[in-house]
């Protein structure tokens, strides 16, 4: 196992719950993305219940609340220490490569020979920023969500904060409530109200089986796994953080940032188009809820189907912004993240240097397997509650692959 | 100066920018244009009416244009691609201003020629790859002037019809489009 964050242990308890020899490479500490690489304010976006691991469901007091990283970092070592999992820290792997009947992992503390290799060392260990980072003038400060732990790190003065996901959207609000003046460049995004007829919207999720939708039912797996993470925010008021809410708070709204040319940042005029498919597609899966709680849970309480209003565009969404004017002062680049295989030496990336995978299942590398990358295997394979399920299916693929002496795969 | 002749009426324009200058809502013009499905990826757009001078106006004649899709896109090719109508829009802005810059310079022109190339990659369009953009991520527009002028002369020609085309801007700068089903 190449990671010991709630993935990597899911796959560990399954394991050791079928007797498996087996050993948890960690670079830093258990959860140590959390630890490392999250910004202070940051609370995970699933409600507490939602937090299950195998074996070890959220115990707390408060199940409908939202961890902050302190909370999530305990929880998830609770869970390590509760597996008795075989976690080696400060373990740093340097290299994977195939050998005769499996494969020699080297690490900064030696070399390990093994059959099987499960890689879970996350989805996001580099933040993705885009070329046209190279043109932003040099008195611009920029942050990724990696170096950005709290708005007063920022110059004062207005904020560019580039993409809409679940990350953007927070930092865009945090910014804004500190005094900086936040204008945020809005691509493709996923809107989600906070609650849906009196529930959590990850509720709905969950219980109307949308999460449950596996990999190889899923028309466009290649969009599905792209999607930027869902417009929410976990808070104690469980407030909604679309687009309205932050065009009312004051962030100003401008279009998929296309290009910086000299000096001045130009914004796409699609922002309509792309404001109508968020809403259509919020609608249409709120819709699928409906149309659930119809069909297989009439007795469900909940209260009646709510209607929202449609993202209210600017009348005329600025299209320019000169970045040497003065006007913005630091952009926050949430444009996304990406995994670092650069210690992988074993030919299993596709030409964008993504695994080429079968639901986990690494195409090409018999006995290797990857868990917690984006709709893995279910729609749900990213969040806390999703390690599970596909633990138990990739560690079933595993016995039966070691059983079988390694000739299938 | 007299003797050049591009047939471009360059009073008329100098007349007309002075007179607008003083009528700034005249100025605002609306352009449109219509377009009506016949089948498969065959459509025909027609172009007549517009508004300007603050008054509905319109070509001597409707304009029509037909667009499709060649047989390599399974499509019956009864006309060029929109994207192709792109590069003839850009083109013809271009040339246009050429003529009109040359002849309010004093340039004898004698034959103007642009070839266009737009470089696109289908990953875009065909949805297989979302880091690739659907629009040209590449325009190169080559032009051939045979003039009375040095070939300094005639790269600032060009560079100023650039600065003042339309289409230029339309294919350089972002715009704000508003798509609506009524």
């Amino acid at each position: 196992m190449i990671g010991a964050g709630h993935a990597g242990l899911a796959i560990s308890r399954v394991l050791t719950e079928r007797s498996i020899d087996h050993a948890v490479l960690e670079r830093g500490e258990v959860a140590n993305s959390w630890r490392c690489e999250r910004w202070d304010s940051l609370r995970l976006l699933t409600p507490n219940w939602q937090s299950r691991l195998p074996g070890y469901p959220y115990s707390g007091v408060d199940p409908d609340g939202f961890m902050g990283m302190p909370e999530l970092i305990g929880h998830i070592t609770n869970f390590a220490a509760a597996s008795a999992a075989p976690v080696r820290t400060h373990t740093t792997v340097t290299s994977v490569r195939r050998i005769d009947g499996g494969y020699r992992v080297a690490t900064d503390q030696g070399e390990i020979g093994c059959r099987c290799v499960v890689l879970a060392s996350g989805a996001a260990n580099i933040p993705r920023v885009p070329q046209l980072r190279q043109a932003v003038p040099e008195r611009i400060e920029c942050f990724t969500p990696f170096d950005y732990h709290h708005a007063g790190q920022l110059p004062p003065g207005g904020a560019l904060v580039v993409g809409a996901s679940a990350t953007g959207v927070q930092l865009a609000d945090e910014i804004q409530r500190s005094g900086r003046p936040v204008t945020l460049a809005v691509g493709e995004h996923v809107r989600l109200p906070r609650n849906y007829r009196g529930r959590d919207v990850l509720w709905w999720m969950e219980h109307a089986g949308v999460w449950n939708q596996r990999y190889d039912e899923i028309d466009e797996l290649d969009r599905a796994r792209g999607l930027p993470s869902p417009q929410l925010v976990g808070t104690p008021e469980h407030a909604t953080l679309d687009l309205n809410v932050l065009s009312a708070a004051g962030v100003a709204i401008v279009g998929r940032l296309a290009a910086i040319r000299d000096g001045r940042a130009l914004f796409s005029g699609g922002l309509r188009h792309l404001f109508a498919l968020a809403d259509l597609k919020m609608q249409r899966l709120l819709d699928t809820f409906d149309q659930w709680a119809r069909q297989s849970a009439p007795g469900v309480e909940a209260a009646p189907p709510e209607h929202f209003e449609p993202t209210r565009a600017p009348s005329s969404p600025r299209l320019e912004l000169d970045l040497r004017s003065g006007e913005i002062r630091s952009i926050v680049w949430a444009t996304g993240f990406r995994p670092d295989y650069r210690w992988l030496e074993v030919p299993v990336l596709d030409r964008k240097g993504e695994l080429r995978h079968d639901g986990g299942v690494i195409v090409d590398a018999p006995g290797m397997y990857a868990i917690g990358l984006p709709v893995l295997r279910r729609r749900k394979s990213t969040f806390i509650l999703g390690a599970e399920d596909d633990a138990r299916d990739l560690v079933a693929h595993l016995a039966h692959y070691l059983a079988d002496g390694g000739r299938s795969g | 100066m007299a003797s050049v002749n591009n047939g471009v009426n360059i009073d008329a324009l100098l007349a007309a920018r002075e007179a607008l200058k003083g009528a700034p809502a005249a100025a605002n013009f609306t352009w449109r244009a219509s377009c009506k499905w016949q089948n498969g990826t065959h459509a025909t757009s027609t172009v007549q009416g517009f508004h300007g001078l603050g008054d509905e106006q319109k070509h001597k004649t409707e304009f029509s244009f037909e667009t499709d899709h060649p047989e390599v896109f399974a499509s019956e090719d009864h006309g060029a691609t929109p994207v192709e109508l792109v590069l003839v829009g850009l083109a013809s802005c271009l040339t246009a201003g050429v003529a009109t810059v040359a002849q309010n310079r004093g340039i004898q022109l004698r034959s103007v020629e642009a070839k266009l190339e737009g470089k696109m990659n289908l990953y875009g369009i065909l949805g297989i790859d979302s880091d690739v953009r659907n629009g040209y991520d590449d325009i190169k527009v080559t032009f051939h002037i045979d003039a009375d002028a040095s070939k300094k002369d005639i790269e600032a020609l060009v560079a100023q019809s650039q600065k003042r085309s339309a289409v230029y801007d339309i294919v350089t700068n972002p715009t704000n489009v508003t798509v609506e089903v009524v």
